[in-house]
């Protein structure tokens, strides 16, 4: 996976999996980000949005946390083949 | 009667406050969302002779400031520094809270880790094999149900021990890349001479090269506080 | 730097900030989770993937775009409807426990040959507005209480948070506004000290300002009475019951509008700023302890409610009273209140009564009914409410229609909060003008909405 098709975690379709690359934001949100387990490396699953579109709850470290599309945005890695995993 | 003050820290939405609740008997309602303690609480409790003031700390992920919350925690450990700190962790999501449990190790040695909603975990299919986990934290760990009140004796009894300084702990430090690792090795002592053994310094000079402000301004306070104290006293720090 | 000399902490801050210009903490925290990650994978051991993914499969139905809505609306009315059922039959026979008491309590009394005006405060005033407020609180909040509790320690909650998440950004709030406003369906004076799980501080003087308009504890009975027997007057059994609580719903639902709507128009004007950015945890789901959810709830509340009948609603009914019987010339002073505040009452479709008992009841909101039904009874034929079905006739009999009751429960949800939850405000924004805009902005809202609604109802001439 190369970082030239780096993609931001907010086009991640529900029930793919995405590894962080980066975290292209600032201060107490990307600390807050960080302390979840949205980590550079870290695999997040997509799994649901909510009725309106938005937020999306995504998997991280074994547990679920919601965010909304300004955040998701910021995040940006790549997809993972969701045979490779595991 | 002797006195013991044990804090209670732990992300939000653990089940610290069932425990805190379970044990001292306080009557206060538990919900499940994240941030349900927004009021510090504090309760007591007689166990083998001993008094325990309890002290719920607000749930957090952290304790590296992001919020008002996770400052109240980080003080209470760093400047309160209660006998005993009981780290509570959700089974079900052991990987995530372990980082606050770690945190706390920074901090302090007195610590037990509880695993609480061990029944959940096992209804999952998690298993945790908390001997070995405690040798790689090097604190005590019990495995505990809160709304169950399962493993509740262990805890007291570990408690009991820990008060009595019969348990000698050896915490585990996250070693961090090289280069942080030799910043920190440079400054811990200038942070030994600056604020003297009160403080671990490892964890200082961490917070140091993090920039953490809100942790500077927290000590500063603390030290012109302490000072003006002396200086009533009649005694002078300075010579 | 002159590292043979002690330095301040402060010098060494500003030393340790030279050290370094990456993001140290981006990589404190990634080492962290590394340590974390390797113990972890040493000591959990999973034995049944499927199993971990339960509470996604039922996040699946319970937020999706199809039901995510419909079940939300559907649970507020389950646990309405279940609180207007159930509270039935006790309301009646804790009335009429309280009655077999006041028997026994008016025979004691002539006994003694007490005077009048004594047994008048305190078995009218004292007694009767402590057991009203008993019988017609008691019973709702004691079902109401433990069934949202056991959906709130199932987890439900988060979920609404996130399925209203989008609402909120919309009108300029924070996602965990509608977390706040759960707890303002027990009480509005704790929610607000719950705000503080806001941390922006705009957000949070939204979420204050605006908390109100979810019905409390001291509410929830005013609405289910008037609108079981206004609203559903001329149904029977279990219509009846679907019909007050659907009213009920729609109360509750319109608050909600009411509280998205002045969010936006607050964030556009006095409160402008974007929405902050923010993160929510959805919790796995967890099996209540169901008895033990239910007892405890149960036993709480009651307590809550007899603790707030006794120190509220005593002194309320003792006042009441007073004010009916003391005379100057041949009016009693709540006659002379009374007349005075009819004119203006009657243009928002209240009586002077119920406007009375809603200024007698700003200590708090369980009090406006019983003083409401004192002060009747002062002045009407009937002096006495043998059940509740006789409460409908003391109403009508002072002139009230669907409208009236209509009106009047319009008033209780918009209206300024209650005392407690006022000094709630002030103790959480330190700030005088803020506590009066939370004072002023639903009452103001509350009298152009009852206006309103009255004025087009009789326009059409639907009265």
């Amino acid at each position: 996976m190369g970082l030239s098709n780096s993609i931001p975690l907010s086009q991640v379709k529900t029930g793919e999996m995405f590894q962080i690359n980066k975290i292209q934001l600032e201060g107490p949100l990307k600390r807050r980000l960080l302390d979840l387990g949205f980590i550079p490396g870290a695999v997040v699953e997509v799994l649901q949005k909510s009725p309106l579109g938005d937020p999306v709850a995504y998997r991280v470290s074994n547990t679920t946390i919601a965010l909304r599309k300004e955040e998701s945005l910021l995040i940006t890695g790549s997809l993972i083949r969701s045979e490779a995993h595991e | 009667m002797s006195n013991f003050r044990i804090a209670l820290a732990g992300n939000p939405n653990t089940g610290k406050s069932t425990l805190f609740n379970l044990l001292t008997g306080l009557r206060q309602h538990t919900g499940n969302w994240p941030g349900k303690t927004v009021i510090h609480a504090e309760g007591a409790l007689d166990y083998k002779e001993k008094h325990y003031t309890l002290i719920d700390l607000p749930g957090t992920y952290s304790l590296y400031s992001n919020s008002a919350d996770e400052e109240v925690a980080r003080d209470h450990i760093i400047f309160e520094r209660p006998d005993v700190t009981i780290v509570v962790l959700d089974a079900t999501a052991l990987e995530r809270n372990m980082n606050l449990a770690l945190q706390v190790l920074e901090m302090t040695s007195q610590v037990i880790v509880c695993i609480n909603l061990i029944d959940e975990a096992k209804k999952k299919g998690i298993e945790i094999n908390e001997r070995k986990l405690a040798r790689k934290l090097g604190v005590p760990v019990v495995k505990i149900s809160a709304r169950n009140k399962t493993g509740i004796n262990e805890l007291l009894e570990t408690l009991d021990q820990m008060a009595d300084g019969k348990i000698a702990t050896n915490p585990i430090q996250v070693t961090y890349s090289n280069d942080i690792e030799e910043k920190i090795a440079q400054l811990e002592p200038l942070v030994q001479r600056a604020v003297g053994d009160a403080f671990p310094a490892r964890w200082v000079a961490l917070r140091l090269l993090d920039g953490d402000k809100s942790f500077l301004n927290a000590l500063k306070k603390r030290q012109n506080g302490v000072q003006k104290e002396v200086a009533v006293h009649g005694y002078s720090a300075c010579h | 730097m002159d590292t043979q000399h002690a330095t301040s902490i402060e010098q060494l801050f500003g030393y340790s900030q030279t050290l370094t210009d990456q993001d140290v903490r981006e990589e404190i925290v990634s080492s962290i989770y590394q340590t974390t990650h390797s113990i972890c994978k040493d000591v959990v051991h999973y034995s049944n993937k499927e199993k971990l993914q339960r509470s996604e499969k039922l996040d699946k139905i319970l937020t999706s775009p199809i039901w995510g809505f419909p079940i939300m609306l559907a649970m507020l009315a389950v646990v309405i409807y279940l609180t207007i059922a159930g509270a039935n039959i006790p309301s009646d026979a804790i009335a009429n426990f309280f009655n077999w008491i006041e028997g026994y309590l008016t025979a004691g009394f002539k006994a003694i040959h007490a005077p009048e005006w004594l047994y008048g405060i305190l078995v009218l005033g004292f007694y009767r507005g402590t057991a009203w407020v008993v019988s017609v609180m008691l019973p709702p909040m004691a079902i109401f209480f433990p069934v949202f509790a056991l959906l709130e320690n199932f987890g439900y909650l988060p979920r609404v948070a996130f399925n209203m998440d989008r609402l909120f950004k919309k009108s300029g709030a924070h996602g965990k506004q509608s977390l706040t406003m759960a707890m303002g369906f027990g009480c509005n004076a704790a929610a607000i000290m719950s705000t503080r799980i806001i941390e922006s501080p705009r957000e949070r003087m939204l979420a204050i300002l605006t908390n109100n308009f979810v019905p409390c504890n001291g509410r929830w009975p005013t609405l289910i009475l008037l609108s079981s027997l206004f609203m559903a007057a001329s149904f029977t059994g279990g219509m009846k019951t679907f019909i007050t609580a659907l009213v009920v719903v729609l109360m509750v639902v319109f608050g909600i509008i009411v509280t998205l709507t002045v969010s936006w128009v607050l964030s556009k004007t006095a409160l402008k700023g974007i929405p902050t950015h923010y993160t929510l945890e959805l919790p796995p789901y967890r099996k209540p302890k169901i008895i033990n959810t239910i007892v405890r709830a149960t036993l709480d509340k009651s307590l809550y409610v007899l603790k707030r009948a006794v120190i509220v609603a005593a002194p309320a009914g003792v006042l009441t009273w007073v004010l009916a019987n003391l005379y100057i010339g041949d009016t009693s002073i709540l006659m002379y209140v009374v007349h005075f505040l009819d004119p203006f009452a009657k243009a928002i479709g209240l009586d002077g009564f119920i406007l009375m008992a809603f200024i007698l009841g700003l200590p708090a909101n369980e009090v406006v009914l019983p003083t409401l039904l004192m002060g009747y009874l002062a002045t009407g034929a009937l002096t006495e409410v043998d059940n509740m079905s006789e409460l409908s006739h003391i109403f009508t009999s002072h002139g009230w229609t669907w409208l009236t009751a209509l009106n009047m429960m319009l008033f209780s949800l918009l209206h300024y909060p209650c005392g407690t939850t006022l000094i709630n405000i002030y103790k959480e924004t330190k700030s005088v003008k803020w506590t009066f805009v939370a004072f002023i902005l639903p009452t103001s809202l509350a009298i152009i909405v009852t206006f309103l609604v009255n004025q087009i109802v009789r326009g059409l001439g639907l009265v």
